[in-house]
């Protein structure tokens, strides 16, 4: 069997707005499910660590629903069953925002718990010995050591939520994987189009991975 | 003569594990108060009672006269929640130290000493800042106020612990085993800044291990047992003259591998 295949990287060349766009589509969405999902995850953290039920009860529901369903169902059940039960109409690009926002949120929201966690009992006792309240031992010791922690957890988190804005191609949102899908579609060159989109997730991933690793490198050793 | 702190009747339960069976103590102003007693006696529960990082379960603590904590007593159904800002203001006025030192590993030397008088006494920075040096001056520290805690050795450590908590100016300083963590060799510079906080006048409540500095600093030696005062009296009572079997026999304990008299062998 003869293995010859002829690269053909023009049709990509000649075309680079389309995934240029598309580029530009992702990292929005990156952008708004990092922010979104990583504050929200913050506060769900809080809830489940929290001693009162009424934060605890609503958040555990919601990190145990959103980590243990699939990404991809959450995004195709937001896009065809929210705008049913929902007043409002909701368009893919924000279905897939929600969706990928709620899973990191879920995801991290025990990062941020474990990290809370992990600060020792000790230093509640050695704030509440000075007298301080609650809050502001939680702001004011508890924070700034587990922050130091969570750190590279969340960084990681954060690379997976990059990874999983792809999953929005499947419900027609025009970001890098679906321009790719355009693009090969019109010029019959799937393969130079996948192999573009895997170099340019690699180009923005792998910068960022090796910042995680840094990050944990460098916190490592602070204390 | 009236006692800075005094407790009545103080019982601490854990679920159906008596602790404190009833504590009963009258602290005078400037007084220094070494509470003695084999482990599970008791001791560190009823300092961490006294300033309520353990609730009580019945009794009643005044500090100055004034009432600060009371749950009357129905056993340990005792529902009392007790709201944040009382506890908090009672803190303020009695200062803790503890075995592990329990600095902030975040901030240096100079902010943790600072941490609890702008937070919690709303002092200003400066003030603060004054205060602290102050502090650190008298347990020596003044060179090392820009580290972190982890620079500095573990008797460092606690003499800053010693400062933080002075700092707040409390009424009542509780020790709890501060010793305990410490290599031997820098057990003497802790205690020598308790030494000297004694020769200020601070009132004082010390669990401790160490029966020598205990005979030296003590106006009184309480002997704890199963949860209730067994004994007490000056160091000279209970430390050679003990009328309680329990008590000898605990003394016996820490005595059995002390170093000879050269004298007599």
């Amino acid at each position: 069997m003869e293995f010859s295949y002829n690269w053909d990287f023009n049709s990509i060349l000649f075309n680079w707005d389309v995934l240029a766009h598309g580029l530009l589509v992702t990292m929005q969405i990156s952008a708004i499910t990092l922010t979104a999902g990583l504050g929200f995850g913050f506060f769900l953290g809080l809830g489940r660590y929290s001693r009162l039920q009424i934060f605890r009860f609503p958040s555990n529901v919601f990190v145990e629903l959103f980590r243990n369903v699939p990404a991809l169902v959450v995004i195709i059940w937001f896009f065809f069953a929210f705008p049913i039960i929902s007043p409002f109409e909701v368009d893919a690009f924000t279905a897939a925002c929600l969706a990928i926002s709620v899973n990191t949120a879920a995801f991290s929201a025990d990062i941020y718990r474990a990290g809370i966690q992990s600060i020792s009992p000790h230093q509640w006792e050695a704030g509440r010995a000075l007298g301080m309240p609650y809050l502001t031992i939680l702001r004011r010791i508890v924070f700034p050591q587990a922050i130091k922690r969570v750190i590279p957890p969340l960084t990681s988190r954060g690379i997976e939520a990059v990874k999983l804005s792809t999953l929005a191609s499947v419900i027609a949102v025009n970001e890098l994987l679906y321009s790719a899908k355009q693009l090969s579609a019109i010029h019959f060159n799937p393969i130079e189009a996948y192999t573009a989109v895997a170099l340019i997730f690699f180009m923005i991933i792998y910068p960022l991975t090796r910042f995680s690793y840094f990050l944990e490198r460098r916190l490592g050793h602070s204390d | 003569m009236s006692a800075i702190l005094s407790i009545k009747e103080m019982k601490k339960s854990f679920g159906s594990l008596d602790v404190l069976k009833g504590i009963d103590l009258e602290v005078k102003e400037s007084e220094t108060i070494v509470i003695l007693g084999a482990s599970g006696s008791g001791k560190s529960t009823m300092l961490r009672c006294i300033n309520f990082l353990e609730m009580p379960t019945s009794g009643e603590i005044h500090l100055n006269d004034e009432l600060v904590g009371t749950v009357r007593g129905k056993g340990e159904n005792t529902n009392i929640t007790y709201r944040e800002s009382d506890l908090c203001s009672l803190r303020t006025k009695v200062g803790m130290v503890f075995q592990q030192f329990n600095l902030f590993p975040h901030m240096t030397v100079l902010e943790n000493v600072m941490e609890g008088q702008v937070t919690v006494l709303k002092r200003k920075k400066i003030d603060a800042s004054n205060r602290a040096k102050e502090q650190l001056g008298k347990v020596n520290l003044l060179d090392k106020i820009d580290q972190y805690p982890s620079h500095l050795s573990g008797g460092q450590q606690q003499r800053v612990a010693i400062a933080r908590a002075l700092a707040m100016d409390p009424k009542v300083m509780l020790f709890d085993e501060v010793t305990s963590a410490l290599d031997p060799e820098l057990v003497g510079e802790v205690l020598q800044t308790i030494r000297s906080l004694r020769d200020e006048g601070m009132t004082m409540l010390l669990v401790t291990h160490e029966l020598g500095f205990a005979y030296h600093v003590a106006d009184r030696i309480l002997f704890l047992h199963e949860g209730q005062i067994l004994e007490q009296g000056t160091p000279q009572d209970i430390l050679f003259h003990s009328k309680q079997a329990r008590t000898k026999e605990f003394l016996k304990g820490h005595a059995a591998f002390s170093l000879p008299n050269p004298e007599t062998d």
